[in-house]
């Protein structure tokens, strides 16, 4: 049993219990405590179900890197799945739940998987699930799904916030563990800026648990007083900044560094945000992220109980946690005599520490039989007893096939394979490794480092994360490359006194990929490397045999490493035991890439402040509000909203936009048409400018007067139109679509800014300086006459000018442009009297019949117009000859935006489809976006088309459907009867009309 | 003649880590020119009263404040009702050159945000560097602040004057309000 | 995430203040070109692993187009420079030159 010891464990606050659920059932842990240690003092090891075969899996290791204690947490809001318990700090109320079990943790029904075991190998799901194919959608898959993933997904939206925070830095130090404040110390010396940032709640990493256990001393003292000492140091300087809780996710191009910081994880109830992305920006980042031990592959390696060598130690002096009271140690390498020792100093048994190494180890192995603790050299463990929880160890030499020796009981196992310096941050962004034979490690190569936009190294490893294993090393190498960072950052660089340093030195380790190395099939088939995804020596045996001999492959087809810890403890083993079956050494294996997040990161922390209200921009019109309260039925134009019509109660949306076009043409309507984008155009050489920039020719455009205008890319495409009107003799105002302001003013910008830099003209966006509003109607001169100012007769302003002057006493400009074909003006009136404006014109308008209208209402009255909308009519293929709108391009002109494109001979083609008029032979409306069939069919078998639909509407006007599209010949074809079949199985059949419906000769609008 | 309106009415907002105003109406003019040209920088001299502000820079005096925008923008700030004359003083002062003066004092809102975590609330919403040793009064930036452009400058010691377009008022508002929210202090500017 | 001088604001740029304009230095051909020329000037890029010259603009910032010189596969910078140029300042070349000896991209070398 894994139980509280009376004595130890650094980090409780043992005044300060802690009442949590696990599975429902109440525990009692500490203030310090994680949720994992907590659930080892309740002695509950067995914490979950693997992923394949559902076998018991209890708590590996005390850090990021826990592949089995996975917890669902919280409940309704605050509900999350996956969540380690080895890095949840334990809080009031926790509510924990073990994951991938059915009914419950201790009895599953999917255990039965590990039955057929032998028949589940690598790609087995591959191969079995391929045939037969109709079996897949309805038998396969949904049997795979419901057995299939770890946690839940939550149901309820996430109540907690979160938010980014944006920082610059000279030098960035992941990791506060001795070297990285050893070398913020020498950074923050030198006068550069510096973060130093821990993923967990305590300075000082491994040092602080391991130096004490091998009476290693920094500076003739205790490491935890350096530490202390270093801590204090770096706190008193301004230049240096220091956060705990604070992980460095991922390193990306040019010094850009992600950081995940847990504000309220461990404190629930506290205001504020639960994460806090940190966007950091950094001229140099020391990582000093230290090393992870590896387990060794040897039959029930999985049990629960068996765990890392230097997790057992760290629950003991960090937690005052013993996880058995027998621990047989198990190792290639010295480092896990310092768990022997530290469960003997704890009182606690040590039947026998099996060294793998045929002559065991150095000073720590002397000090350890000096404890009186038997050694084993040359022995491994041949398979581990027990189903649900450690019962002994069948022990055998190392070096044969597995023939027991004897049984030890035990109720635990402390393994130590060696140590993997964490890597993960140097690689990101493309730091390569070089293969340590000493350690039998992947360590950065310091000659292949991530380069900056200068070409320089910008990420600098130390210490342990550096391979530099022993204390002394590791110090000594974090003062050097923290200064030299500082260099790079541009100080000048000061030496810091590195300390003496007293600690054992380890005897070499020895590479175990296999215990015992000859173990046979029955064996190897219970070895596992990846505990998360049951990933076992012998799939990997097998993948190599069936061919996945590049890593990558092997990866995918057995899945090892592709589980949440991303293989944090797996992936070296896995990949010795794909070289050793490849014949091959290992660093010629290579490793799989490592890609951020270091540990997975929460969505919310990805979104930051971008949800609800702010999920998006939402543009809003000075009338906005007034829109809202009158019962707007609102469209997304871009960013902006715009009412599609204003529905009245028991109205449904198309009965109101029917109104609104009959309200429109036969007495007032009043649009808000303020989103049109209206960029002001001057300068001396702005008239050529602007004939470059339309395919109209808008420098002989009459002061006082407006032009349609149209705007082609250079591949010839019609990209955005609207009015332009000459302001004065060297200014023009040109009007865009309501999606294409801010693109039209860039577009504008990019050729005076990287072609015609010798024009003088300039830009001036102004679109929302103005409220516009189209007062449309027979009545619409009415109205305006009525609130008095500007003279607005026929005489005083025609058709397509404009003038300036007031209207209601609201200094205006209004345009007589129509785009409804009716009697129409636009009267721009600055935004800050916009909505005073708008409420003066529905007042004054009521007598007139004023009402409202929205875009769909506009869209239909200019449809039945004949006149195109960009993005209805136009999708980027096509070009103004298309739509008939050759009036519109001018010949007189040598050069425009698209000319030269319009002479390519697939545009110049007779046979592209052409803008006509339809008009449905029962009055029925088209589908839109339906296609005209022609005879026969093509190469796929599909019905040959001769044109499609681009606008379709029920017209209020003519009481009928009435569509336009693009049609082979269609302007030759006036009268045919063409058919458009819809998705809904009817053949809809439509005659060829012209595109204008309704005032072909324009009298209306000419009032 | 109504009275002119400012995007959201002059809203403020307390309950959180600092204060947030939206001030206005605001008097704003866009100014395009030859900077090189002496009579340019007189013309802007006499109009505005302040001198040109180099690069990234604001000038500030009295009423009136002249912001770089671009090696050939300027943005004035002034009283709304000033706007007219001084657009007009603009405007014949630089007859016969090549420039643009052009009011947009209703094409943008202004939000000013006061209290010593206001550095700290605009890092969380731009990438611009807002350590107190790089951004500092009398320096104004043109970025991003969250997903719509915003430009910035101090107008004193922990209080920031931010312009955005008026269309994105309500955003920038609830934006601001959201990186001021209670216990969002960083504690790290 | 790239940083990019802008050489009109002093800025150093963060990528989200940027927009990608493209390759730099393509000649314009209107109308009255051939259609080998106007291919050239519409569709045919480089698109190099190496040194390359680009257009970007600063977006969210003083909204000025500016050229860069950089690297595609190390994303290396060698430096930016006004966009009203046909063609790569001296100074940007012989610093290519220092770091890529034998670089040439189109017709620069």
């Amino acid at each position: 049993m894994s139980t509280r010891l009376a004595k130890g464990g650094r980090f409780l606050d043992k005044g300060k219990p802690v009442t949590f659920t696990f599975n429902g059932k109440r525990l009692k842990g500490y203030e310090g405590d994680t949720l994992a240690s907590a659930l080892l003092a309740n002695g509950q090891v067995m914490v979950g179900r693997s992923f394949k075969y559902h076998r018991p899996r209890g708590i590996v290791a005390s850090g990021a890197e826990e592949p089995n204690a996975l917890m669902n947490h919280g409940a309704g809001g605050t509900f999350e799945p996956n969540q380690r318990a080895t890095t949840t700090e334990l809080y009031d109320g926790l509510q924990a739940g073990s994951q991938n079990h059915w009914p419950n943790l201790e009895f599953d029904v999917g255990a039965i998987n590990a039955g057929f075991s032998r028949f589940l190998t690598a790609g087995f799901y591959y191969k079995m699930f391929i045939h037969p194919r109709p079996l897949w959608k309805h038998v396969y898959e949904p049997f795979i799904r419901q057995s299939a993933g770890l946690g839940k997904a939550p149901k309820e939206q996430d109540a907690d916030t979160y938010e980014h925070f944006n920082v610059n830095v000279d030098v960035l130090v992941i990791g506060g563990g001795i070297a990285g404040l050893q070398a913020a110390l020498a950074a923050g010396k030198s006068g550069a800026k510096v973060l130093v940032i821990e993923q967990t709640a305590h300075w000082g990493g491994r040092a602080m648990v391991d130096e004490p256990l091998a009476e290693g001393r920094i500076g003739g003292a205790p490491v935890d007083k350096f530490v202390e000492e270093t801590r204090a140091a770096l706190e008193k300087m301004p230049n240096v900044s220091m956060r705990l809780r604070l992980m460095g996710a991922g390193v990306y191009d040019h010094g850009y560094v992600l950081g995940y910081e847990r504000l309220t994880d461990h404190a629930p109830t506290a205001a504020g945000p639960r994460h806090r992305l940190w966007r950091i920006r950094a001229k140099r980042i020391v990582t000093a992220t230290g090393a992870i031990e590896r387990p060794l592959s040897f039959a029930g390696n999985d049990v629960p109980g068996v765990m890392l060598a230097s997790a057992v130690r760290d629950y003991v002096v960090n937690f005052g946690v013993s996880v058995g009271d027998r621990v047989v140690v198990v190792t290639n390498n010295d480092s896990a005599y310092l768990t022997a020792i530290a469960m003997k100093k704890a009182g606690l048994e040590v039947p026998c520490i099996l060294d793998a190494r045929p002559e065991g180890g150095g000073a720590l192995m002397q000090a350890a039989q000096d404890l009186g603790i038997p050694v084993e050299t040359g022995k491994a463990i041949a398979k581990v007893k027990g189903t649900r929880r450690v019962t002994g160890v069948a022990i055998c030499v190392q070096a044969g096939e597995g023939a027991v020796l004897k049984e030890i009981a035990c109720d635990a196992v402390a393994m130590s394979g060696g140590w993997s310096p964490v890597v993960h941050l140097w690689s990101h962004c493309g730091g390569k490794l070089t293969w340590d034979t000493g350690h039998a490690h992947f360590r950065p190569d310091v000659d292949n480092p991530p380069r900056d936009d200068a070409g320089e190294a910008f990420v600098i490893p130390v210490g342990t994360a550096n391979g530099a294993m022993h204390i002394a090393l590791a110090l000594e190498d974090a003062e050097m490359s923290g200064r030299a960072a500082a260099k790079a950052a541009g100080h000048k660089p000061k030496p810091v006194a590195t300390p003496d340093v007293t600690s054992p030195q380890e005897a070499a380790m020895e590479p175990v990929w296999l215990m015992p190395q000859g173990a046979p099939y029955e064996l190897r088939m219970k070895a596992w490397l990846d505990f998360q995804n049951d990933v076992k020596v012998s799939d990997v045996q097998l993948a190599a045999q069936e061919g996945f001999e590049s890593v990558e492959h092997a990866k995918r087809y057995t899945t090892l490493g592709m589980a949440t810890d991303q293989g944090k403890l797996s992936n070296i083993n896995g990949l010795a035991i794909l070289s050793d079956a490849l014949g091959q050494p290992i660093p010629q294996t290579g490793t799989t890439t490592f890609r951020p997040p270091y540990t997975p990161i929460s969505m919310g922390a990805i979104a930051g402040e971008a949800r609800g209200a702010v999920f998006q921009p939402i543009r809003r019109t000075p009338m906005q509000a007034w829109h809202d309260a009158h019962g707007a039925d609102w469209e997304p134009v871009g960013h902006w909203r715009r009412p599609y019509a204003y529905p009245r109660s028991s109205e449904s949306v198309h009965d109101a936009v029917m109104r609104e076009v009959k309200n429109t043409r036969q007495a007032l309507g009043l649009l808000d048409a303020s989103t049109l984008g209206k960029i002001i155009v001057k300068g001396p050489d702005a008239g050529r400018f602007l004939d470059m920039m339309y395919t109209n020719m808008m420098s002989t455009l009459k002061v006082g007067k407006c032009r349609y205008g149209l705007m082609c890319s250079e591949n010839g495409f019609l990209t955005d139109d609207g009015v332009v009107a000459r302001i004065d003799e060297d200014t023009w105002l040109c009007h865009t679509t309501s999606g294409g302001a801010d693109s039209v003013h860039g577009h504008m910008e990019e050729w005076l800014q990287t072609e015609w830099w010798d024009w003088k003209v300039y830009t001036a966006n102004v679109t929302e300086q103005y409220a516009q509003i189209a007062v449309v109607g027979p009545n619409a001169r009415k109205v305006l006459e009525k609130l008095g100012g500007m003279d607005v007769s026929k005489e005083a302003l025609g058709f397509m000018e404009w003038k300036e002057g007031e209207i209601a006493g609201i200094p205006a400009r209004a345009f007589r442009i129509s785009f409804s074909g009716e009697l129409s003006y636009e009267i721009a009136v600055p935004a800050s009297q916009g909505l005073a404006f708008w409420e003066a014109l529905m007042e004054a308008g009521a007598e007139f019949g004023a009402m409202p209208y929205g875009t769909e209402a506009l869209h239909i009255m200019r449809a039945e117009k004949g006149f195109i909308m960009i993005g209805d009519e136009t999708d980027g293929t096509v070009i103004p000859q298309d739509l008939g709108l050759h009036w519109a391009l001018s010949k007189k002109k040598d050069d425009y935006l698209g000319k030269r494109a319009q002479e390519r001979s697939h545009m110049a083609d007779p046979t592209r489809w052409k803008l006509v008029g339809l008009e449905t032979v029962d009055g029925a409306v088209l589908p839109d976006g339906a296609y005209a069939v022609a005879e026969g069919t093509n190469a796929n078998g599909q019905r040959n088309v001769q044109g499609r639909v681009t606008s379709t509407y029920h017209s209020p006007t003519l009481d009928r459907g009435i569509a336009m599209g693009l049609v082979l010949h269609g302007p030759d074809r006036m009268g045919e009867v063409i058919e458009f079949p819809g998705v809904d199985g009817k053949t809809y059949k439509a005659k060829i009309v012209d595109p204008v419906f309704y005032d072909k000769d324009g009298e209306k609008q000419n009032v | 003649m109504s009275e002119p309106v400012s995007a959201l009415g002059g809203v403020t907002w307390a309950d959180g880590i600092a204060q947030i105003a939206e001030i206005g109406p605001q008097g704003m003019i866009t100014l395009r020119g030859d900077f090189d040209d002496p009579e340019f920088r007189v013309a802007v001299k006499n109009a505005v009263g302040l001198d040109m502000p180099g690069q990234r820079a604001v000038q500030m005096s009295g009423e009136n404040t002249l912001c770089w925008m671009s090696p050939d923008e300027l943005l004035v700030l002034c009283p709304y009702g000033d706007v007219a004359a001084m657009l007009a003083a603009l405007t014949s002062a630089l007859a016969g050159h090549h420039a643009l003066a052009v009011n947009v004092s209703d094409a943008r809102a202004v939000f000013r945000v006061t209290g010593p975590y206001a550095r700290e609330i605009m890092a969380k919403l731009t990438p611009a560097d807002l350590a107190p040793d790089a951004f500092k009064t009398g320096m104004f930036r043109r970025t991003r602040m969250a997903q719509v452009p915003a430009a910035f400058f101090l107008r004193e010691t922990d209080s920031f004057e931010i312009v955005c377009f008026r269309s994105v008022a309500q955003y920038m508002f609830d934006l601001l309000k959201t990186a001021a929210q209670p216990g969002s202090e960083v504690g790290y500017f | 995430m790239l940083i990019l001088h802008c050489p009109y604001c002093g800025v150093d740029a963060d990528e989200t203040e940027l927009h990608a304009g493209g390759e730099a230095h393509v000649k314009r051909y209107g109308p009255g070109s051939s259609d080998a020329e106007f291919e050239s000037y519409l569709f045919v890029r480089e698109n190099p692993k190496g040194v390359h010259f680009e257009r970007w603009r600063h977006a969210n910032g003083c909204g000025k187009w500016f050229h860069a010189a950089r690297c595609t596969s190390t994303l290396e910078v060698f430096g930016t420079y006004s966009a009203q140029t046909t063609e790569p300042p001296q100074e940007i070349k012989d610093k290519i030159s220092a770091k890529r000896p034998g670089w040439s991209w189109r017709e620069f070398a």
